[in-house]
């Protein structure tokens, strides 16, 4: 594992003094409705980052712009110094460094679990087969499914496609992951082997926007949350002071629905 | 007891349950028997028993009572090749064999490497130069003496073989981003889809000649080729794009966020998942692909019916239409009850894999 790290940071990222991702002022509209105002944030790296708030308030549009699944109207978004538009080369290199984890799993059910993983490097990376085999199932011994290697998706269970998403997003070598609610989807059982690969992913320093409602892993492993309400961001402080002394009524509010 | 006879005796408890189950499935049993029996002696009495066979000459058939199939074994060869010239009916006999060869070849998963595809582009070639001829020491005969079966394969591969990639492309430029590319294929699909068949070969070999002149058009079975490659084209392209739509859009995003590009994205994780969905209409409109290629007679290209009806044409014999024609039905049979096969086949491979 620690070997993966350094293989990670030997890759050549751009500058390591400059943050992962700067967002300027984005916004973001489905004709009428307005899914982002405005939004201003900067992600040092390695730093971890939860958003929460209610639905509709913006927070999966939100790191969906990140990696252009969702195009914004207004703003500049940058990410390892490229900036995010329609330019094809260099949204495709955006992509190969920031990876994701949907609600849904998405993974490609007429591949193996272990086609899922690499097909992005042997693809995107022009890693040779055998390498990215390799580095494949190390990630899949990671999230503890190596056993599962040549089954489907379908022949899975929640939990278990969910950890094999965030491998198979692990496999590209990111610098920064963004988890869209990977949790919401699962049986109760599940969230938590889920959690505790994500847990231990941000123990090891990997930049982290984490879509969720899951408070309990904010107040483990984020550096800082975000709380959001249509389309802006209202509240951003660090896990100890959002939780024990939130500054806005609505971010009081929205706590006290979750946490019962 | 092993797994297989158990479910060698369900499968025979079912049977029994479904033929006389109830009353309805046993008084419906009973009466297809009844049906079966009255019918089966005299098709076999006909077909059979009182059939003519050899010596192929007119006269056998003559005082038989039965099928005449002395027919079908004295002109086999001029309703499977039609006009074309006797001595050289070994080209178009080499290639149906060919062509038939490599089509059951092509159905084994173990083939499907990129290289099938330049195999096909050889055998087509091959096909082409042994019909037509003028090289290689090989005498000329024109288009318009070639016919029966190898003009039915050919048709019948080069619209489904061309047909189907174009309709992927055109599928995929349907719903494309870029509106001049969206527009276009729409257009192209609509139009050609509102078209009879018929009416398409008519302008390519009809129409055609008169706007343009002659010597600047490719020949009327080239015409004919290339109209049921642009109708076939635009059929599947619907039948694909339903595919494309039924797909989740995860699917796409997911492919997206590893940085694939378009295409990588439609070849490795769109085509094989939308294709494999939309299995059941595809065969259907390539069965109904292979009997449209029949129409080319209308605009006098010999396929395998012309050359059939053409043969009944011989005064000496009693026209014996009714087993021409079942010859032939049984001919288009094997080809499409052959593909439904090999669709079924792919279909159950690709199960598991779709959601």
């Amino acid at each position: 594992m620690t070997s993966d790290t350094a293989q990670a940071s030997a890759l050549p990222h751009p500058d390591f003094a400059s943050p992962a991702i700067v967002m300027r002022g984005v916004g973001k509209n489905y004709g009428n409705f307005q899914a982002l105002r405005g939004v201003d944030l900067e992600v040092a790296r390695g730093e971890r980052i939860v958003i929460c708030g209610p639905s509709g308030s913006g927070k999966s549009t939100l790191i969906r712009c990140i990696n252009h699944l969702e195009q914004h109207d207004a703003g500049q978004i940058i990410v390892n110094d490229m900036e995010v538009g329609s330019e094809l080369k260099q949204l495709q290199a955006i992509r190969a460094q920031v990876g994701m984890v949907f609600q849904s799993f998405n993974l490609f059910p007429h591949l193996s679990i272990l086609e899922n993983c690499i097909l992005g490097p042997t693809w995107v990376r022009k890693l040779p087969r055998a390498e990215a085999e390799a580095k494949a199932m190390a990630l899949l011994e990671r999230v503890k499914i190596p056993d599962q290697a040549n089954k489907r998706p379908g022949q899975l269970s929640g939990g278990q496609q969910q950890r094999v998403a965030i491998a198979r997003a692990l496999c590209m070598e990111p610098s920064v992951m963004l988890f869209d609610e990977p949790t919401s989807a699962l049986d109760p059982e599940m969230v938590k082997e889920v959690l505790d690969v994500m847990l231990e992913l941000a123990s090891d320093g990997m930049t982290m926007l984490v879509v969720t409602h899951e408070m309990g892993f904010a107040r483990q492993a984020a550096d800082r949350v975000i709380f959001m309400d249509q389309g802006q961001i209202l509240e951003s402080a660090p896990p100890e002071q959002f939780f024990a002394n939130p500054e806005h009524e609505r971010t009081r509010t929205f706590l006290s629905q979750i946490l019962h | 007891m092993s797994a297989s006879a158990i479910s060698s005796s369900a499968r025979g408890a079912g049977l029994w349950r479904s033929l006389f189950g109830s009353r309805l499935n046993f008084a419906l049993t009973v009466i297809f028997a009844l049906l079966l029996a009255a019918i089966l002696p005299i098709i076999v009495q006909w077909s059979i028993i009182d059939a003519a066979f050899f010596p192929a000459i007119p006269q056998t058939c003559e005082t038989a009572a039965g099928a005449c199939w002395s027919f079908i074994i004295a002109k086999h060869s001029q309703i499977l090749f039609g006009i074309y010239p006797y001595d050289e009916r070994w080209r178009p006999l080499i290639v149906c064999l060919l062509l038939l060869g490599l089509l059951i070849h092509s159905v084994r998963p173990t083939a499907w490497r990129p290289s099938l595809a330049a195999w096909w582009l050889v055998a087509l070639t091959a096909c082409w130069v042994l019909l037509g001829g003028g090289m290689f020491g090989l005498v000329e005969v024109t288009s318009d003496k070639w016919g029966g079966l190898p003009v039915t394969l050919i048709l019948t591969v080069v619209a489904i073989g061309f047909g189907f990639p174009s309709g992927v492309l055109l599928a995929l430029a349907r719903r494309s981003d870029l509106p001049v590319i969206r527009l276009l294929a729409t257009m192209f699909i609509e139009i050609t889809r509102a078209l009879p068949l018929l009416s398409i070969l008519f302008i390519a070999s009809i129409m055609l000649p008169l706007l343009v002149p002659e010597a600047f058009l490719p020949d009327k079975f080239w015409r004919a080729l290339i109209a049921l490659v642009l109708f076939a084209s635009a059929y599947m392209a619907e039948v694909v794009r339903g595919g494309l739509q039924a797909l989740p859009r995860g699917q796409y995003e997911a492919a997206d966020a590893l940085g694939l590009s378009y295409w990588q994205s439609r070849r490795l994780i769109i085509l094989p998942q939308a294709v494999a969905l939309v299995i059941p209409a595809l065969t259907n409109t390539v069965i109904v692909m292979i009997k449209n290629t029949s129409l080319v007679l209308v605009v006098g290209l010999f396929d395998l019916i012309s050359s059939g009806k053409a043969a009944l044409a011989d005064p000496e014999w009693r026209s014996p239409a009714v087993e021409v024609y079942l010859f032939i039905t049984a001919i288009y049979f094997v080809l499409c009850f052959g593909f439904s096969r090999f669709a079924d086949s792919l279909e159950r491979r690709s199960k598991g894999s779709v959601r």
